[in-house]
């Protein structure tokens, strides 16, 4: 094992893949002179250099776009935001293009590539900079959609999302490239897409979490065991498709469940899985399953609103003493 | 006029005409390189596409099939001559009407008559239907109906084909109301930059859908391009030799120099943007004078003129490719609709995706 910081983990995925294939590019804004916006690719432009490592202007649309013309035809490029909410400037090249191609041509057009870059909040950038966007692609059939919320998971899924046939969009955050993590050295550490991790074991309730809201679930958790109460965590990892299966097992042995998610309440992530839940494990709930996430308002600017804004460990704990009836 | 695109009609009732044509090439058929026998398939390959269209247009009128269907017709000198001047590996793309770029390309009509009627049999096999007819195989990329959405993958494959040093040039074809989207500018701009073996052709026929050039577009089309410093040109759409003159031309430039140009090309549609278009925007005078331009009866006369041909054998393909369309007609009435597990088919490469419910 090796303690990698979280940007190091990808960059090792990236640079792992790059050397094993030929066709992988990689583009995005400095992404190559500059060594990364958030240093994601430092050194890889030395190393790799400017055919394979390509700076682009301000121009998402643009080179989404040619990003997915290059899948169409023969590349496997990598596409990186310098944040998801730069994006959607482009998103109609990742919800039409990338994702429906291969559907209206009948099948004859694969899109290998991966979209990939900071996600949600990360700290004071206010409304248009702080927007988590993970069930917004996971809306979309002819994606998936991949927010891990460590080192290892990051690496190993990444790996698996360069070498995938489908467009993938792979969430990360500024907030977290600076957290260091275990991860495996050996060469092929691959984690399929659509697998959780039990991250917790624990008997009195679940909780569902992943991207940067695993660590407030984390939180929570170490607080809740010092009052006896033993939580489960479930990282899904992968948002879409979505290990339900391993959610619904903890809930059947624990009877109650809390979702963790950074995305809006109406139809976000916790909305989905709340659903799940009631479909496959109705009979075994002892109470409604709740959720902690941001509210229904854009991010504001000044501390003191972004703190209430921002999901904390104490929403848990407080949503946990709920489903499981405690004052 | 402040341009030579054109207009329509003006707030103050003025008509304008919505193109104005640039002059053919004065050469004649063997000084572009072309032999006598390569015209006949010159005629074969554009009346092919004017009677699929007009079948077409009866098939949807008889409530064959639904959806969309926007008609090529008046503008098939660019697609046979585009693709009697480029190689068969050479990318081409368009936008949503593309039925005639196919048919030139040599897309079996039975097959683009089946996606059509959205039968399994058709050349996306029904799941793409008029705007989106694909067939790689022959390096014909579709298709596309987010109007200038494609222009970017133009770039992209050009962009694979330079990485690959394959030699491949990409042609891409959008109508003059992509020109107004963002994803020309960018694409420009970064296939200038990166000197991408592109061409990037607008079909300005005039109109963009119902407004006219003039009325959507600030200044001369292909002046966009200048912008980028990108090698631009405007040529006559409705002569069939100065398409393969100028085709010829930009793609042996582009393979030599990887740099992208811009051409555009001035043309005209009989029909309206859609069939649902009455076409209220512009004069019967308008359309008349543009007939008499007809891509398929100057080639028709030139040969008869030049005696290369008599009426009689025009007649003879005619009366051949009005079977094949009734046999493509047949052959797409006969055909199944999708399987319902098709439903659930060319979504994801990975076959055993888990769908969610």
């Amino acid at each position: 094992m090796a303690v990698l910081q979280f940007r190091e983990a990808i960059r090792e995925a990236l640079s792992e893949e790059m050397r094993l294939d030929e066709s992988i590019v990689l583009m995005g804004e400095e992404v190559a002179e500059y060594d990364g916006a958030y240093k994601v690719t430092q050194g890889m432009y030395k190393e790799f250099g400017g055919k394979r490592i390509i700076d682009t202007p301000i121009s998402e649309l643009g080179f989404s776009g040619i990003g997915v013309g290059a899948a169409m035809n023969g590349l496997r490029p990598i596409i990186e935001f310098m944040t998801f909410n730069f994006a959607v400037v482009g998103i109609d090249q990742i919800i039409n293009n990338a994702a429906k191609l291969k559907h209206m041509s009948g099948g004859q057009v694969k899109i290998p590539i991966v979209f990939r870059g900071p996600n949600a909040s990360g700290g004071q950038l206010a409304a248009t900079h702080s927007v988590a966007y993970e069930t917004i692609y996971a809306h979309i059939p002819g994606l998936k959609v991949i927010y891990p919320s460590e080192p290892a998971d990051a690496k190993g899924l990444l790996k698996t999302a360069i070498r995938d046939n489908d467009p993938v969009i792979f969430l990360e955050s500024e907030q977290m490239y600076g957290l260091k993590g275990e991860v495996p050295e050996q060469e092929e550490f691959l984690i399929p897409m659509g697998k959780g991790k039990i991250k917790r074991e624990g008997t009195d309730v679940t909780l569902v979490a992943h991207g940067k809201m695993y660590h407030v679930a984390k939180q929570a958790a170490e607080q809740l065991a010092k009052d006896g109460i033993e939580a489960e965590i479930i990282d899904p990892r992968t948002i879409k498709p979505l290990d339900i299966e391993m959610i619904v097992n903890s809930v059947k042995k624990t009877n109650r469940c809390v979702v963790v998610d950074e995305t809006h309440p109406f139809c976000g992530f916790s909305a989905e899985v709340g659903f799940l839940i009631q479909r496959e494990a109705f009979d075994y709930l002892d109470a409604p399953v709740q959720r902690v996430t941001i509210p229904d308002v854009p991010a504001p600017f000044a501390k003191n609103l972004l703190d209430l804004w921002l999901p904390k460990p104490k929403q848990v704990i407080d949503a946990v003493n709920a489903v499981m009836y405690r004052n | 006029m402040s341009n030579n695109s054109g207009d329509g009609f003006t707030p103050t009732g003025v008509v304008y005409k919505s193109t104005t044509l640039p002059k053919p090439t004065q050469k004649n058929h063997k000084e572009l390189g072309l032999k006598d026998d390569d015209l006949m398939p010159l005629f074969r390959s554009m009346y092919l596409q004017r009677r699929f269209e007009e079948r077409s247009a009866q098939m949807y009128q008889k409530g064959k099939f639904g959806g969309f269907l926007h008609l090529y017709i008046g503008q098939e000198a660019i697609s046979t001559g585009t693709v009697a001047a480029l190689n068969d590996n050479d990318d081409i793309i368009g936008a949503y009407r593309v039925h005639g770029l196919a048919l030139a390309r040599g897309t079996e009509p039975k097959y683009c008559m089946a996606e059509l009627f959205g039968k399994s049999t058709g050349v996306s096999r029904g799941k793409g239907g008029s705007m989106h007819f694909f067939d790689v195989k022959r390096h014909f990329w579709g298709g596309h109906a987010i109007v200038g959405a494609h222009i970017p993958l133009a770039a992209g494959m050009a962009m694979a084909n330079k990485y690959q040093n394959n030699g491949r040039v990409v042609i891409c074809f959008f109508g003059d109301g992509a020109v107004d989207q963002g994803s020309l500018n960018e694409t420009f701009n970064m296939a200038q930059l990166w000197k991408l073996p592109v061409i990037f052709v607008v079909e300005n026929n005039g109109y963009s859908m119902g407004t006219a050039v003039e009325r959507h577009s600030a200044g001369q089309l292909h002046k966009r391009a200048v912008a980028y410093d990108m090698k631009n040109d405007v040529v006559n759409g409705l002569d069939v030799f100065t398409i393969i003159e100028k085709i010829s031309e930009v793609a042996e430039d582009v393979r030599k120099t990887s740099e992208p140009w811009f051409l555009e090309i001035k043309t005209y549609r009989y029909r309206g943007h859609s069939m649902s278009d009455p076409g209220n925007y512009r004069t019967k005078e308008e359309l008349e004078e543009f007939k008499s331009f007809d891509p398929i009866e100057r080639l028709k006369s030139y040969m008869i003129d030049n005696k290369l041909a008599v009426e009689d054998d025009f007649k003879a393909i005619e009366d051949e490719i009005e079977q094949i369309v009734l046999d493509a007609i047949d052959f797409a009435e006969e055909s199944d609709f999708p399987d319902p597990k098709e439903l659930y088919e060319d979504v994801y490469e990975q076959q055993d995706y888990p769908y969610h419910t």
